[in-house]
């Protein structure tokens, strides 16, 4: 079986994943670097599987819908990172599957984002529709700060900056949330991702610590999973006292800082699921 | 097989395992380094992180 390997830089968890495919018998992997590749939409592929684990989004995207057009499956679907990767489409399918999420609204201009953030009630967060690792999160406390922050967004963003996707602050019990994992059919693992600050992603210094994956956080996490279409994803869920709540499904995981602290070989289950998948 | 850091030209050494497209750390200077070539090995600062950059 011919496994492209959809990549743009190679990190530590894409070294890891190359890694666990060499360990599985008749898998050739190609590299395909999204940064060198050209697209003839008469192509024959040349290979039997994709596993996408492109730095940006939009190329992933786009590759892997021109790869499926091809007739090749892919790792994760075109369908699944179109969702996953804009936070308006994951709330959107969520809501579809009846699966719990902190209350969201969307606006598109300074006027009724205003609007919206005051039904919501303060504290709310604004959070780019694509963006990822935490970054451009804003907590919005107060009206001054609603009134600077939409005002600053209109004016000195690209477009994307006004499409407002405003979410409903969570105050996370004990400073964590939890990250679980989900190949196919399976919650591999989770953690907790602990830090005094209010974003918790790794990627801006919270802590990874084991976190037990109990019956509630298997089932609310298949169901995300399957709700975005289903594949490999990491699932980031807020603990409040109604339950878990869905706050983001991330389709390209990164998983480096959770293979000891999980003691499972995640990147192992995504090349298995991967090399098992055919066209 | 090694290469020379482009911001403090010290010899970086690359493993035997190395691929083309992966990201390595400058021992000396602590930069962020792209292997853009294994033969002959060379490397170059990593791009800068895009917006739609992430998982």
């Amino acid at each position: 079986m011919r496994v492209g390997f959809l990549h743009s830089l190679i990190r530590k968890d894409e070294k890891l994943l190359l890694e666990a495919f060499k360990a599985i018998p008749n898998v050739e992997l190609v590299m395909l670097d999204d940064r060198k590749l050209t697209f003839d939409l008469a192509a024959t592929p040349d290979v039997d599987v994709i596993l996408e684990r492109s730095i940006n989004h939009s190329r992933a995207m786009h590759t892997l819908h021109l790869y499926e057009a091809l007739g090749v499956r892919c790792v994760n679907t075109y369908d699944v990172s179109r969702i996953c990767g804009d936070k308006l489409l994951t709330s959107v399918a969520l809501k579809a599957h009846g699966i719990a999420q902190p209350e969201v609204r969307v606006a598109f201009t300074e006027t009724s984002a205003l609007d919206a953030i005051e039904e919501v009630g303060y504290p709310v967060v604004l959070k780019p529709a694509v963006g990822s690792w935490g970054r451009l999160l804003s907590k919005v406390n107060d009206r001054d700060a609603a009134e600077s922050l939409l005002e600053h967004k209109t004016v000195l963003g690209s477009y994307h900056h006004s499409i407002f996707y405003i979410q409903k602050y969570v105050d996370k019990a004990g400073g964590r949330d939890i990250r679980s994992f989900v190949v196919g059919d399976d919650c591999i693992a989770a953690i907790y991702r602990t830090s005094p600050h209010w974003i918790t992603n790794t990627a801006r210094g919270a802590v990874a610590t084991g976190c037990p994956v109990t019956p509630e956080i298997a089932e609310i996490s298949l169901a995300a999973a399957e709700a975005v279409g289903g594949g490999v994803v990491a699932i980031d869920l807020f603990e409040t006292p109604d339950g878990l709540q869905v706050n983001e499904v991330n389709y390209t995981m990164e998983f480096k800082n959770s293979i000891d602290t999980t003691g499972v070989d995640i990147p192992q289950h995504i090349a298995a699921y991967a090399a098992a998948a055919t066209s | 097989m090694s290469a020379s850091c482009p911001v403090c030209d010290v010899d970086v050494e690359l493993a035997d395992d190395t691929v083309e497209g992966e990201l390595i750390e400058c021992e000396d200077c602590g930069s962020e380094l792209e292997v853009v070539n294994l033969d002959p090995p060379e490397i170059a600062e990593a791009p800068e992180a895009e917006e739609d950059w992430g998982e």
